[in-house]
């Protein structure tokens, strides 16, 4: 087996649009959510998010790309062009060859989708653009990385709601340790903040009208984001024989299935997920530091989040630290393990844990070290990213930090 | 029309729990009546689209919302406050 590196790290979401502005967002424990920009707005009675402040489409990309790119590719695309810019690797020969890319997204094209039925339903006309379908497919984001960096190996995309981007990550990994691929592109990407894609998860009524504030007594639901990170997951010899700079190590991967309920997360499933995630890696539970919490800031998530993690650490579970990035990202639904995956980076990296915001009450059912408002310096050898998705899916990955 | 209100809530709450709307006494809670928080987001959605009217209710702290869900009773008392208020 091989061992697994990320040489490349990049992003755009409500905190920034690199991987730098990212990171200075998290150790100031700055919010990126705030009052939502998008058409009908009035009309939405959750009218908050984390979107992604001055986009301007036009500079990143030209008239032909912009009509076959939903922005959920967009994101996608700048984010893949941060991370291997960053791993400096040209994809050529046989490393092209074998070498691919996977992506999460749980919508997909929502944005073209939102756009085209305004057109067939809203303003009743019988005539759509070409590109519909190209640009609202769930895997349109992948390939268009793979046209833009020459990938010709295993490439695809994952769907599993909020999970979307671990399982996405998990099969990168699994590709490389196997020994399948030198080097996939990976991550995940949404652009869910649309008329439609707030309307919708509206109706579930797990939605805060105010801030997303997870583990603390008071949330009241979480917030939708939107935005993408993409890594590099390379070969550790193919790395280090380059001479590439490793930002961490991905050591081990699990995920499970709930089989239970199609909304209503399940401790078990969530504790099965991570300390599978530590059989995997082959490592005690005393060694993790750090876990990125999935933290979404609803009633039913944190509480079964904490007890799952009570009960995998037991007595270690009081000593490690726990945050959720969620309250300053917001949830990129599909495409959120992979931003969240860069504050466990930056807790191995850079030795500094990124906090949970909005924190302002003790809730007895998440009494653990949650990180509270405040950014932490620590010194840690071990995190885990956590998600677990509607339809009972979860997804756990384990990094270490880099020799 | 106070008659009508209650009998038209019990029918929504009855659908979801697959009940007879007799067995939908006002003391029922809904746990009583085996309606998990699906189908009490459902039954609120059902309640806003026969009233035209809209409810406060945020699933993660129903305990907060001026929408009282203790029973049924409560359900239709609240509903009827809200007609009211929204008339």
């Amino acid at each position: 087996m091989k061992r697994v590196a990320i040489t490349g790290a990049g992003t755009i979401n409500a905190l920034g649009h690199s991987v730098p502005e990212t990171l200075e967002a998290m150790r100031e424990g700055r919010c990126g959510i705030g009052p939502i920009d998008i058409r009908d707005v009035e009309r939405l009675s959750v009218q908050i998010g984390g979107q992604v402040r001055g986009y301007d489409q036009e500079s990143a990309f030209n008239r032909q790309q912009i009509a076959l790119y939903d922005k959920f590719t967009q994101f996608a695309l700048l984010a893949a062009r941060e991370a291997i810019g960053q791993a400096g690797l040209d994809f050529t020969g046989d490393l092209a060859n074998r070498s691919g890319v996977v992506l999460g997204t749980a919508a997909g094209g929502m944005n073209t989708w939102d756009d085209n039925y305004r057109v067939v339903y809203e303003e009743g006309k019988n005539r759509v653009h070409p590109f519909v379908v190209p640009k609202l497919m769930n895997n349109a984001a992948a390939s268009h990385i793979s046209m833009e960096f020459n990938l010709k190996g295993p490439s695809f995309s994952v769907s599993t709601a909020c999970a979307s981007s671990n399982h996405a990550m998990g099969q990168a990994f699994q590709l490389v340790r196997s020994g399948a691929s030198p080097v996939m592109i990976t991550g995940g990407s949404e652009a869910m903040l649309t008329f439609g894609g707030v309307k919708a998860w509206e109706g579930l009524r797990v939605m805060s009208k105010d801030a997303c504030r997870p583990f603390s007594a008071n949330r009241n639901g979480m917030v939708q984001g939107e935005g993408a990170a993409v890594f590099v997951f390379e070969d550790y010899e193919h790395a280090k024989a380059r001479g590439a700079t490793i930002l961490a190590e991905v050591i081990g991967f699990a995920m499970t299935s709930d089989a239970s309920d199609i909304v209503m997360p399940s401790a078990k499933g969530a504790a099965r997920a991570m300390s599978g995630a530590l059989q995997d890696a082959q490592i005690d539970g005393s060694e993790v530091g750090y876990i990125n919490a999935h933290g979404t800031g609803t009633a039913a998530n944190d509480k079964t989040e904490c007890a799952a993690v009570a009960d995998v650490f037991q007595a270690h579970a009081d000593r490690l630290m726990i945050s959720s990035t969620k309250s300053m990202h917001g949830h990129l639904i599909g495409g959120t393990g992979a931003v969240e995956l860069l504050a466990c980076i930056m807790a191995l990296r850079d030795g500094i844990i990124a906090p949970t915001i909005g924190y302002e009450e003790p809730d007895p059912e998440c009494a653990l070290d949650v990180v509270p408002n405040e950014a932490r310096e620590a010194r840690v050898d071990v995190a885990l990213s956590n998600a677990f998705a509607f339809g009972g899916l979860n997804a756990v990955l384990a990094l270490r930090r880099a020799p | 029309m106070a008659e009508n209100v209650r009998d038209r809530v019990i029918a929504i709450i009855a659908e979801q729990a697959f009940l007879e709307p007799a067995d939908v006494t006002p003391e029922k809670t809904l746990e009583d009546l085996g309606v998990d928080s699906l189908g009490l987001v459902e039954s609120i959605f059902a309640i806003e689209e026969a009233f035209d009217i809209s409810v406060p209710f945020n699933a993660n702290a129903p305990q907060d919302s001026s929408f009282d869900i203790s029973n049924v009773g409560a359900i239709v008392a609240a509903v009827e406050g809200l007609l009211e208020e929204q008339a």
